[in-house]
C-alpha cells in the first residue's frame, strides 16, 4: 500500500518537480543511511570477517588472524546444536504464552475500558510500569520468588502440589516463565494499539450475520487485530530467541537451560573464542530471519489495514 | 432453522417496547405491527428513537421492557445471531479483511447453507457487482459498498431485512437509483423491509407504510399519500413536507365543514378532514395547493381566500418556484407554484392573494393550547429554509 502511494507521486507528469522531490527525500534519508552504514553494516561486516578467522599459530589465547576457516560454522553447529534448538523452542513457547496472556489484557484495556478514558490510561501505565524497575532486578526478584526457600515454593511443597525434591528455578519452566514475563508489555502494547481502533460495528455485523460470539471473535476480531498480533509476536520472539539473562545460571536458568545467547556470551567473554561467538551470532541472525520473513509474507502485512 | 432460508417475509410485532439509557428514555411504550412482505419506513428526525428501535429488533440492544415478536415467535431474549433478521448498516460495516465475495458468503457459511459461494455470486449478480467479487471492500466506491452491504444481507433471505439509513452517504443520483433497486429487490424476493430514515422523500417514494416517529413514539402511521394529505399533528405536517398552519377558534361547525376564524379571516375545511371540531384548532394546507393571484379574487363557495400579502422571497428550484408570502395576521406562508411558464410569475415585493380549495385543508389533532400561538409558522419557515439550503446543495452537487 505504501508502495502504491509512492508510485502515484512518482508517475506525476511534472517531471522537474518529481526530481526535486526525490532529491529532498534523499537528503532527508541521508542521516538514516549514514547511521545504518556506520552502526549496522560496518559491525555486521566485521562480524562476518571475524567468524572466518583462525587462531594465530603459537599465539596467546584470544589472538586471531584473518582467514577463511568455514569449519568454524560446522564446529559450532556440532557443539551447540541443542542450544540453538532450545533457544527457538523456548522463544516460541514464551511468545505463545505471552500472546495468550496479552490478548485478553489488551482486549480489556482497548475495548472494554473504551468508555472510561481515565481508567484506560491508568491500565496502560500499569502495563508499562515494570519498565520503571531495571529488567535485571525484576528477573532477580523472580529468582527469589521461585527459589526453594521462597514462601511460594515452600507452600506449594507444603500443599504437596509440588513433589518433594522438585525445584522451580533452573528449569525450562522458570526460563520460559521469565521470558514470558519480561516480554508481555512488548506483546500487549501493539495488540492494544490494534484493538483500540477496532470498530465494534464489525463485531455487531458478525452477530447480525449469524456468527456466534466465539465465531465472531475468531473470524472478525482476531483478523482485525492481526497487525498488532504480528508485531507483538515479532517484538517478543526476536529478542527472546537471543536473550541470555533469563536462561543464565545467575538468574532463572541452569547449565541445562542455556540458550544460544548464553553460549555466545561464554565464548566471547570467558573462552575468548571470538570466531565461534561471531559464527553463532550470524547463525542466530539467519535462523531468526528465515522464519520471521516467512511469517511476515504469509501473514500478508501489506494487505492488512 | 440452521441450513434453510425463511420461506417468506415475517410479521414484526413490537409490544409495549421501552428502552431507557442512563439519563434518558429513547423509546416509551412503543407498539407497532409490520405485516409480512411490506416495505415499512420509520421516519423521524435524529434522536427520535428510530435507530434504537431498529437495533432492538436486530438484537443489538436489549429492551428495558416489552416484547418483540418476529413471525409470531417471541425473540425478546434471543441474541442477534439467533434472530432471522439481517441489517444493512448505515456505515455498511463490510469486513475489511475479507473480499467482497467472502463478505457476502459470511452469513450463509455461518448457517452452513449448501453452495454458499454460488449463492453469494448470485446475490452479487443481483446488485450487478459479480465482476468485483474478489476485490476488498475498501477498493470499491461508496455506492458499490452499499450494494455489497445489501447483497450481504439479502443473500440470507431473512424473514425481516432492516435498513439503517443505508442511502445516506450516497449522492443524489445514486440514491435515486438505489431507491428503485431496493424497491425492486423487495418486490422480487418478497421480504419484509424495515427502513429507518430521516429523509421524508425517500420514505414516501419507497415504503408502503410510513410511521413518523418523534420523541420515542409514533406520531402517525399510514400510507404515504394518506400521511401527506391528511397529517394529524403539527409535527407530521411539518416533518413530512411543508405546511401552512393557522390557529383559531371554530366559529361554525356543520356536518360537512367547519369554519375557523384566523385573525378575522374565515378558513373553511371539510369536517371529515378535521380531527377536532370545537374550540381552538390548528388547520393547515400544503404549499402546492395554494394559488397565487395578483388581483383580489372574487369570493366563491368552497374557496378559501387570504390576502393581500407581500412576496418576501422567491426561490426558483427548477420544476417549481417557492414563494414566501407575508400575510398580515397570518404570518409567513409558503407557496409552491409549478413553472408552467419560464421563471417566476410574480416578483419580489408584489402584492398577492392566495386561494385554495376548501377540500384541501386539514385540521390537526394537537391542542393549540399546548403550543405557542403561531409557533408552527416559524417552524414552517425554518423548515422551508432548510429545504431550500438542501435543494441548493443538491443543485450544486448535481
Amino acid at each position: 500500500m505504501a508502495f502504491g502511494a509512492f508510485a502515484s507521486t512518482a508517475t506525476a507528469p511534472a517531471e522537474p518537480v518529481v526530481r526535486r522531490r526525490s532529491r529532498v527525500a534523499l537528503w532527508l534519508l541521508l542521516p538514516g543511511i549514514l547511521y545504518l552504514a556506520l552502526f549496522f553494516l560496518a559491525p555486521l561486516l566485521s562480524l562476518v570477517i571475524m567468524s572466518f578467522q583462525a587462531p594465530v599459530e603459537f599465539g596467546d589465547i584470544g589472538q586471531y588472524q584473518t582467514a577463511f576457516k568455514w569449519e568454524n560454522y560446522t564446529t559450532v553447529i556440532g557443539t551447540y546444536g541443542p542450544h540453538i534448538v532450545r533457544s527457538f523452542v523456548f522463544a516460541a513457547t514464551a511468545t505463545v504464552a505471552a500472546l495468550l496472556f496479552s490478548f485478553p489484557l489488551a482486549y480489556f484495556i482497548g475495548v472494554k475500558l473504551r468508555r472510561f478514558p481515565l481508567l484506560q490510561a491508568l491500565a496502560l501505565t500499569l502495563v508499562i510500569a515494570p519498565f520503571f524497575i531495571s529488567f535485571l532486578l525484576r528477573t532477580l526478584a523472580w529468582k527469589q520468588l521461585l527459589s526453594d526457600e521462597s514462601w511460594l515454593v515452600s507452600s506449594l511443597h507444603g500443599l504437596q502440589l509440588l513433589p518433594p525434591g522438585v525445584h522451580v528455578t533452573g528449569t525450562a519452566f522458570s526460563v520460559i516463565f521469565g521470558l514470558t514475563y519480561n516480554f508481555i508489555p512488548f506483546m500487549t502494547l501493539p495488540i492494544y494499539a490494534s484493538l483500540e481502533r477496532l470498530d465494534l460495528r464489525y463485531v455487531e455485523a458478525g452477530g447480525d450475520l449469524y456468527a456466534s460470539p466465539a465465531s465472531t471473535f475468531l473470524r472478525v476480531t482476531v483478523p482485525l487485530a492481526a497487525p498488532g498480533i504480528i508485531s507483538g509476536a515479532l517484538l517478543t520472539f526476536i529478542p527472546a530467541a537471543g536473550d541470555y539473562i533469563n536462561a543464565s545460571r545467575d538468574f532463572l536458568g541452569s547449565t541445562d537451560t542455556a540458550m544460544i545467547g548464553n553460549v555466545i556470551e561464554a565464548n566471547f567473554l570467558v573462552l575468548q573464542n571470538y570466531p565461534a561467538a561471531a559464527a553463532l551470532s550470524l547463525i542466530l541472525m539467519v535462523a531468526i530471519l528465515i522464519p520471521v520473513s516467512v511469517y511476515v509474507v504469509r501473514s500478508g502485512t501489506d494487505d492488512l489495514l | 432453522m440452521a441450513g434453510s432460508f425463511a420461506e417468506s417475509g415475517a410479521d414484526l410485532e413490537l409490544v409495549g417496547i421501552t428502552k431507557r439509557f442512563p439519563g434518558f428514555t429513547a423509546i416509551e411504550d412503543l407498539n407497532l405491527t409490520i405485516p409480512a412482505g411490506s416495505f415499512f419506513a420509520l421516519l423521524g428526525p435524529s434522536g427520535c428513537g428510530k435507530t434504537t428501535t431498529l437495533r432492538l429488533v436486530a438484537g443489538l440492544e436489549e429492551a428495558t421492557a416489552g416484547r418483540i415478536l418476529i413471525g409470531g415467535k417471541d425473540v425478546t431474549t434471543t441474541k442477534s445471531f439467533q434472530r432471522p433478521v439481517n441489517t444493512v448498516f448505515q456505515s455498511y460495516a463490510l469486513f475489511p479483511h475479507m473480499s467482497v465475495l467472502e463478505n457476502v458468503a459470511f452469513g450463509l457459511k455461518r448457517r452452513r447453507i449448501a453452495d454458499a459461494t454460488a449463492k453469494a455470486h448470485e446475490a452479487l449478480r443481483l446488485v450487478e457487482l459479480d465482476h468485483l467479487a474478489q476485490r476488498k471492500p475498501q477498493q470499491l466506491s461508496g455506492g458499490q459498498q452499499q450494494r455489497v452491504a445489501l447483497a450481504r444481507a439479502v443473500v440470507n433471505r431473512p424473514a425481516l431485512l432492516l435498513l439503517d439509513e443505508p442511502l445516506g452517504a450516497l449522492d443524489l443520483k445514486l440514491r435515486r437509483q438505489m431507491q428503485i433497486e431496493l424497491k425492486t429487490i423487495q418486490q422480487d424476493v418478497g421480504l419484509t423491509f424495515l427502513h429507518v430514515t430521516h429523509d421524508q422523500e425517500e420514505a414516501m417514494t419507497m415504503a408502503d407504510t410510513v410511521a413518523v416517529m418523534n420523541k420515542g413514539q409514533i406520531e402517525q402511521m399510514g400510507a404515504p399519500e394518506e400521511l401527506y394529505e391528511l397529517p394529524r399533528t403539527a409535527f407530521v405536517a411539518n416533518f413530512l413536507g411543508q405546511s401552512n398552519l393557522f390557529t383559531g377558534p371554530v366559529v361554525s361547525s356543520t356536518a360537512t365543514s367547519i369554519v375557523v376564524d384566523v385573525a378575522g379571516r374565515r378558513i373553511e375545511i371539510p369536517t371529515e378532514r378535521a380531527q377536532r371540531h370545537a374550540g381552538d384548532v390548528t388547520v393547515g394546507v400544503r404549499p402546492e395547493k395554494l394559488m397565487l393571484h395578483t388581483s383580489a379574487p372574487e369570493e366563491q363557495p368552497d374557496i378559501n381566500v387570504v390576502g393581500p400579502g407581500r412576496v418576501t422571497d422567491v426561490s426558483f428550484s427548477g420544476v417549481s418556484t417557492q414563494y414566501q408570502v407575508a400575510v398580515p395576521g397570518l404570518g409567513s406562508m409558503v407557496v409552491f407554484a409549478q413553472n408552467m411558464v419560464f421563471g417566476p410569475v410574480v416578483s419580489l415585493g408584489a402584492e398577492v392573494w392566495l386561494t385554495w380549495n376548501t377540500d384541501h385543508g386539514f385540521g390537526l389533532a394537537d391542542d393549540p393550547a399546548d403550543a405557542p400561538r403561531f409557533a408552527a409558522d416559524t417552524d414552517t419557515q425554518s423548515l422551508a429554509l432548510q429545504k431550500r439550503e438542501k435543494l441548493e446543495a443538491e443543485l450544486e452537487g448535481a
